[in-house]
């Protein structure tokens, strides 16, 4: 059975800049299967985020195809979540509003909305918030209710842009084991772009690295753990034989 | 009381220069010209009824008639300017270039056009309280974050919703702004209109005096314009903070 939520065919993007085009994919074909966990690393600038506008139907292919759940849409809108690079709470909503946006977008009445936000809350660590502003927020917590919006979306597939990185390491730690277990209890399908080539060993079950500009083939690691796991399991040998393996490329990459 | 702490220094640096105004309108001894502000409060005290039950009422339902036009007319300019770009390139240079006439200058044929009946003054009070509102609005409305806005259309937002959720909520603070400039300037409006042609009004008042060389007279109805325009600038400042709560706790 093919289980694929998400592929490219032959895909080729640039931006269209006033005197010249930057091209950022160059035919890109991969796929992802349903409940998979792929990171997504690369230099600053190798087109990370690009590649997650096109996934979400902010940017359109110049040629190829996107296939969501099999299906080739041209308004891709709507079918994915997508969870930004900064947070993007408003600080006009408080808690439970700036989590409800995907249920108000989808006209869902205003008390059935705040009972879907509230059921969560406590397995977000926020209850007690609901009626908060982003302002009285830790960073943390920020990025939890950033999470939770994209969760209510209800799309299969979620793409998180380096949700963590503005955070201390042990808040950074915490968060990624708890992401681990909502991504399981979840059954979802996450794309998660990260610099942190730990936090990548650690959450996925492949890496794709950026390996040049504009982008070819992506290099596929699979990671070799089994789940659960546990961050002492990044001490074994293999792990970190893999760990200098990406770290090699990624030095390679910014060399100029 | 924080109130007088917060505003310690200002009631000093006023105090010392109503003081000095008070020696120097003593050494000149003209009252005429320069009335000394003990005089202007005893003036102000013998006038209280006819200022406040004659006048005032006048000069208030001109400030709230041209208030209420202002803020239909500049928030409806500033949405119509965001949602059409033919109608911002039509309408946005004439609007700077309401402000480059000279309103005093105009304010005489208002009153051709309209007699001393109260649209000449409403009409003047428009003139120059629109523009704060419908500029701040429209700025406010373009404010909204272009991340926040793809966020929702990756939601599948409509046009409307991001109206509704982004634009309108970044626009407020925006257009509080420009409401605690325009209610200022709504009180100036209103006074220069009364000046130049009506039967009542502080601003009216203020100008008969002056043809009385009743220099205390003069400044009576001013203080009192002043004081409704302090007024005003507090009472939306309040309703600002009602309405933003979301402030505080940043
Ligand atoms: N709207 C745009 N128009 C033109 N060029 C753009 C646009 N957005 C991004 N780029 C360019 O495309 C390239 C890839 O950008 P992208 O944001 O995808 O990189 P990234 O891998 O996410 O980087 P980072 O790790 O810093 O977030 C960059 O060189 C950037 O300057
Ligand atoms: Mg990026």
């Amino acid at each position: 059975m093919d289980n694929t939520v998400l592929e490219f065919n032959s895909v080729t993007f640039s931006y269209s800049g006033p005197d010249n085009d930057t091209k950022i994919l160059d035919s890109l074909d991969f796929r992802v299967q349903e409940r998979e966990f792929v990171s997504i690393i690369g230099a600053s600038g190798s087109g990370k985020s690009t590649l997650f506008r096109l996934i979400s139907g902010l940017e359109q292919p110049s040629i190829g195809e996107i296939l969501i759940n099999g299906n080739y849409l041209t308004n891709r809108l709507g079918h994915v979540g997508y969870m930004p690079q900064q947070d993007l709470l408003m600080p006009w909503r408080t808690i439970v509003e700036n989590a409800a946006l995907p249920l108000q977008i989808n006209s869902y009445r205003k008390d059935e909305a705040r009972k879907q936000v509230t059921a969560l809350l406590d397995e977000f660590g926020l209850s007690g918030y609901e009626n908060r502003y982003p302002g009285d927020l830790s960073g943390g917590m920020k990025q939890r209710v950033s999470f939770l919006r994209t969760i209510l979306t209800g799309a299969p597939v979620l793409l998180l842009d380096e949700p963590f990185s503005a955070l201390d390491a042990i808040t950074r730690l915490s968060m990624q084991e708890w992401l681990m277990e909502q991504w399981e209890k979840r059954k979802k399908t996450i794309l998660f772009i990260t610099h942190d080539v730990n936090e990548a060993l650690y959450l996925s079950d492949r890496i794709f690295v950026f390996n040049q500009t504009p982008v070819h083939a992506l290099e596929e690691i699979k990671i070799p753990m089994k789940r659960p796991r546990n961050l002492k399991d990044l001490n074994r040998p293999e792990m970190i034989a893999l760990k200098d393996r990406l770290l090699d490329q990624l030095r390679l990459k910014v060399k100029p | 009381m924080k109130i007088w702490r917060e505003y310690t220094l200002t009631i000093s640096l006023l105090f010392i220069l109503v003081f000095f105004w008070e020696v120097t309108a003593r050494i000149i001894n003209m009252a005429f010209i320069l009335p000394s502000p003990t005089a202007i409060l005893v003036k102000l005290w013998e006038l209280k009824v006819v200022l406040i039950a004659e006048h005032l009422p006048a000069t208030l339902l001109i400030i709230f008639i041209g208030l209420a036009i202002s803020i239909l007319l500049g928030v409806g300019l500033a949405v119509s300017m965001n949602q059409s770009k033919i109608i911002e390139k039509a309408f946005y240079p004439l609007i700077i270039f309401s402000q480059m006439v000279p309103t005093v200058a105009l304010a005489p044929i208002f009153i051709l056009w309209f007699g001393y009946s109260i649209w000449s003054k409403v009409l003047v009070t428009v003139l120059i309280t629109f523009f704060p509102i419908t500029i701040n609005t429209y700025d406010g409305l373009r404010s909204g974050s272009k991340e926040l806005k793809e966020l929702l259309l990756t939601m599948g937002a409509r046009k409307k919703d991001i109206f509704f959720i982004v634009n309108v909520p970044t626009a407020l603070p925006h257009f509080f702004s420009g409401l605690k400039v325009a209610v200022t300037f709504s009180v100036i409006g209103a006074a220069i209109g009364e000046w130049l042609g009506a039967q009542a009004g502080l601003g009216y008042f203020s100008r008969r005096m002056m043809t009385q060389f009743d220099g205390a007279g003069v400044f009576a109805p001013i203080i009192l314009l002043s004081v409704v325009g302090i007024l005003l600038f507090l009472l939306v400042k309040w309703i600002e903070n009602k309405s933003l709560k979301w402030r505080q706790s940043q």
